[in-house]
């Protein structure tokens, strides 16, 4: 059996340099961009790409962030400050993918770093946007560990990052898959989950600005998996509650990475979160 | 609480080989009760019971006997199934050597979370 998936390499200038992204796409239709979790990759969503319901009327596109999966640093990263995600950074970044691949007023989805970055594309690029679904998605969360040991000489970050990982998951998701999930992280880069995690846990602080989102410009959906302690589902409905017309689910049995640690589970409530889009469209 | 630890990570190669380079002591602490495990090879060689005096031990991780024993529940409830899901309500405290705590992590969690079956 040969999977629907494509991969190709695109090069796109960030921040004034180039870089080489590694995306993989399936399907036709309207543009559905996912954003995977912090230190991982788009793996993450194959089960999405290779879904053939959501195939038959989206084009799903996920790429590697910078840093991560098959997407390198860019050339001189040797001589750089250590990796450092921003609200800027991010927001450009996945904005500036759309508009190279031709995903006109894309669907964006993200998983948790990528659940953040959503809540202000709402903000800043709503027009743009044909819709917005927030997985595991929290307007903050207080750095409750010290996240530099997963980047240290003493420590193996792959275990370590792994070990984080493995435990964010809901102790009811098939084993297979979450062992698949806590294998992209062990594979992640020194630093880079740590890096990812500035914008999760310091830069990326958006509670003072999510009143100010308008999902009527944009329709906004929020799902958590209830076994998440990361986004919380209390997170998430916090920050739902501050967002008029967003839409929040509560996953039952599901935890930090709904879209990789039970896909099965997960599109159960995805399709119709993407039928209401395609129909309102 | 922790007495069948050794029983249960002993008999399960795909926890011990996470451990295989630890050679430690730590403690496991419920409630006021003391537990201290030595770690061989990834191997539970002991695990002793407190009271204890002037021991040695590289890290410790310490909760009440309610949030083990629902940390403990087959399956834990959401918020209850990992040790950092406590960590972040301050519901378990790690003390020591946190370096060797995160080199072990992945061990850790699995031995304990073991004794759910």
């Amino acid at each position: 059996m040969i999977e629907p998936i494509t991969g190709r390499y695109a090069h796109i200038a960030l921040d004034g340099r180039e870089h080489r992204i590694y995306y993989e796409e399936a399907g036709a239709g309207i543009p559905l961009l996912c954003l995977h979790t912090a230190g991982s990759d788009g793996r993450q969503y194959r089960a999405v790409l290779n879904d053939e319901q959501i195939r038959s009327h989206y084009r799903v596109v996920a790429f590697d962030m910078p840093w991560h999966g098959k997407s390198s640093p860019p050339a001189g990263w040797q001589r750089d400050e250590p990796y450092r995600l921003t609200t800027d950074a991010y927001t450009t970044m996945v904005m500036t993918l759309a508009r190279e691949l031709g995903l006109a007023r894309p669907v964006v989805m993200g998983c948790s770093i990528g659940g953040r970055i959503v809540l202000n594309l709402a903000l800043k690029h709503a027009r743009e946007l044909r819709a917005l679904i927030g997985l595991q998605s929290a307007a903050y969360v207080e750095r409750y560990y010290d996240a530099t040991w997963m980047d240290h000489a003493e420590v193996h970050g792959g275990r370590a990052c792994g070990a984080l990982a493995y435990g964010l998951m809901s102790p009811l998701s098939p084993e297979a898959h979450r062992w698949e999930t806590v294998w992209h992280y062990m594979q992640g880069g020194p630093g880079v989950f740590t890096g990812d995690l500035h914008f999760y846990q310091v830069e990326g602080d958006i509670r003072g600005r999510i009143g100010a989102i308008d999902t009527r410009l944009c329709p906004l959906y929020m799902l958590t998996g209830e076994y998440d302690y990361s986004a919380s589902p209390r997170d998430t409905q916090a920050a739902g509650e501050r967002i008029a017309g967003a839409k929040v689910t509560i996953m039952k049995g599901l935890g930090h990475f709904p879209m990789s640690e039970n896909p099965e589970a997960f599109l159960w409530y995805l399709r119709p979160v993407l039928e209401e889009i395609r129909c309102a469209a | 609480m922790f007495e069948r630890l050794a029983e249960v990570v002993n008999a399960d190669p795909a926890i011990m080989r996470w451990g295989r380079e630890m050679h430690e002591t730590f403690m496991l602490q419920a409630g006021e009760t003391q537990h201290l495990v030595t770690v061989r090879a990834g191997r539970i060689e002991q695990v002793e019971r407190g009271p204890f005096v002037m021991r040695s031990w590289r890290f410790a991780i310490r909760a009440s006997e309610e949030c083990w024993s629902q940390f403990l529940r087959s399956p834990p409830a959401p918020g209850w199934h990992d040790l950092f899901a406590l960590l972040r309500r301050g519901d378990v405290k790690f003390d020591g050597d946190q370096r060797v705590l995160w080199a072990y992590l992945l061990y850790l969690k699995l031995a304990l979370e073991r004794l759910r079956q």
